[in-house]
């Protein structure tokens, strides 16, 4: 396989137009990947085009509407270093701390994460409850949607071949109060997610005026439960109204076994991490 | 491609497919450079950190790397840190702990300390522990692991300009005594 190099995005554009191109973002994922096509036969790409030089796909900055604007290939621990990602988006830093290890996130991306699908991916959850937008790039211009749209299966987008996740683009969200993230994992680090809870919860006068919950690893994408979310609606951030909600969320998740966990021990749990989000 | 890169100190040119994995490059540079076999490969998939190695300071596993995302970079590994006559304190507390027990883990340990100890020179119990998570021991000895990564923070602490003198002294102890110890190190091999 080439390795290619481009510092700038029309250089980048253009060497995804290499026949058998395929992006390189962190390689915590896709080498892990190629080394077992190669093992099996199975065809490799012809060339690899690394995202790491590209200096304008890294860094957070504040756009005029108070979004944060992620670079799609800043590594976890880059975004974990700026001062923003803390203090605007909680609910993702949680998460990216818990993702790995150390050194995997410190080479892992982002963009890497989201374009990888899984249903185990660790920011997905807290993306997904804050609203979040990719932008993608090509030759052809730019586009935008939101995230929920993008990934359309487990480990299928709708990124388009010569597309690039530019950045991730996080709606402002200071006025919910509560904002919270939590993975269940086998071990406390390295750990593949079994379930993982983000939410994002406005009140008025303690009770809940808005409700944003994602789940991971309990289906082929993350899972959001309307159901759940307008059972919490007018109720306060009770242990006894939470485990209410708890049971309908229990009703309606659709977990699968496997090597992780058994779908039953999915579903308890998907309920029960509501109840972290008590506050009386 | 011509592979330029500094690795433990030392200017490396070496010609290389660019999509060879860089533990696989470290362990088999080829003469006239030293192979690093401190580097070791374990799950080969990012999930052991046997092949820890800092690339500019920062703690990257290199089975999970490409030859050509070495170019230009300084590249450390655990033998880089310090050498047998002037160590590094993390290596002397590994030894002085009884941290190493089939010696299969140490060197990705020592470099995840050594990431950890260049941020935070005060690392409680469950810094240390954060730290090396990415690492795993087999033979289970992570208590004296986790003593060794204290003590020589500890070490630093109370003396930061001999960690300074120490690395310099290892890097020039390095240089002189590469020529000299690497061919009686094959003959032992080799007896």
């Amino acid at each position: 396989m080439k390795v290619l190099t481009p510092r700038e995005l029309p250089e980048l554009f253009a060497a995804l137009e290499t026949p058998g191109a395929h992006m390189l973002a962190g390689g915590t994922d896709l080498l892990v990947r190629l080394r077992a096509a190669e093992r099996e036969g199975r065809a490799l790409p012809q060339a690899l085009v690394r995202l790491d030089g590209v200096a304008v796909l890294r860094g957070i900055v504040r756009e005029a509407d108070g979004s944060l604007r992620l670079g799609a290939a800043a590594t976890h621990a880059e975004l974990l270093a700026h001062p923003l990602l803390r203090q605007e988006l909680p609910e993702l830093a949680a998460a990216l701390c818990e993702l790995g290890s150390p050194p995997i996130r410190n080479m892992g991306t982002l963009g890497g994460n989201i374009c990888t699908a899984s249903p185990a991916g660790d920011s997905l959850p807290p993306l997904m409850a804050l609203g979040a937008e990719v932008e993608l790039a090509s030759l052809a211009g730019t586009r935008r949607m939101a995230l929920s749209d993008f990934i359309t299966g487990p480990g299928r987008t709708s990124l388009k071949p010569g597309e690039v996740l530019t950045a991730v683009i996080a709606p402002p969200a200071r006025n919910f109060q509560v904002r919270h993230f939590e993975k269940v994992g086998r071990r406390g680090a390295l750990a593949v997610a079994v379930v993982s809870l983000a939410a994002l919860v406005r009140l008025e006068r303690g009770r809940v005026a808005e409700a944003r919950l994602a789940w991971g690893s309990v289906g082929p994408t993350v899972w959001r439960c309307p159901e759940a979310e307008a059972a919490l609606m007018g109720q306060r951030l009770t242990l006894t109204a939470l485990g209410r909600v708890g049971a309908i969320v229990r009703e309606n998740v659709r977990p699968i076994d496997d090597i992780r966990a058994s779908a039953d021990y999915r579903r308890q749990v998907a309920g029960n991490l509501l109840l972290r989000l008590a506050v009386l | 491609m011509m592979l330029l890169f500094r690795l433990n100190g030392q200017s490396v040119e070496v010609e290389t497919a660019p999509d060879r994995r860089a533990v696989d490059l470290l362990r088999d540079l080829g003469a006239p450079h030293p192979d690093v076999k401190d580097v070791k490969e374990g799950c080969g998939t990012g999930e052991c950190g046997a092949c820890s190695v800092l690339v500019d300071g920062v703690h990257r596993l290199s089975c999970l790397m490409l030859a050509a995302q070495l170019a230009g970079r300084e590249v450390v590994t655990a033998s880089g840190l310090g050498s047998e006559a002037a160590p590094h304190a993390i290596q002397r507390a590994f030894a002085d702990h009884g941290a190493v027990q089939c010696g299969f883990c140490t060197p990705g340990m020592a470099v995840a300390a050594a990431a950890l100890l260049q941020d935070n020179m005060a690392p409680g119990r469950e810094d240390i522990r954060r730290a090396i998570s990415g690492n795993l021991c087999r033979c289970t000895g992570y208590v004296m692991i986790v003593d060794a990564i204290e003590a020589a923070a500890g070490k630093m602490r109370s003396d930061p300009s001999a960690l300074h003198e120490e690395r310099v002294a290892s890097r020039k102890a390095a240089k002189s005594s590469r020529k000299a110890t690497m061919p009686s190190r094959k003959k032992a091999g080799k007896s």
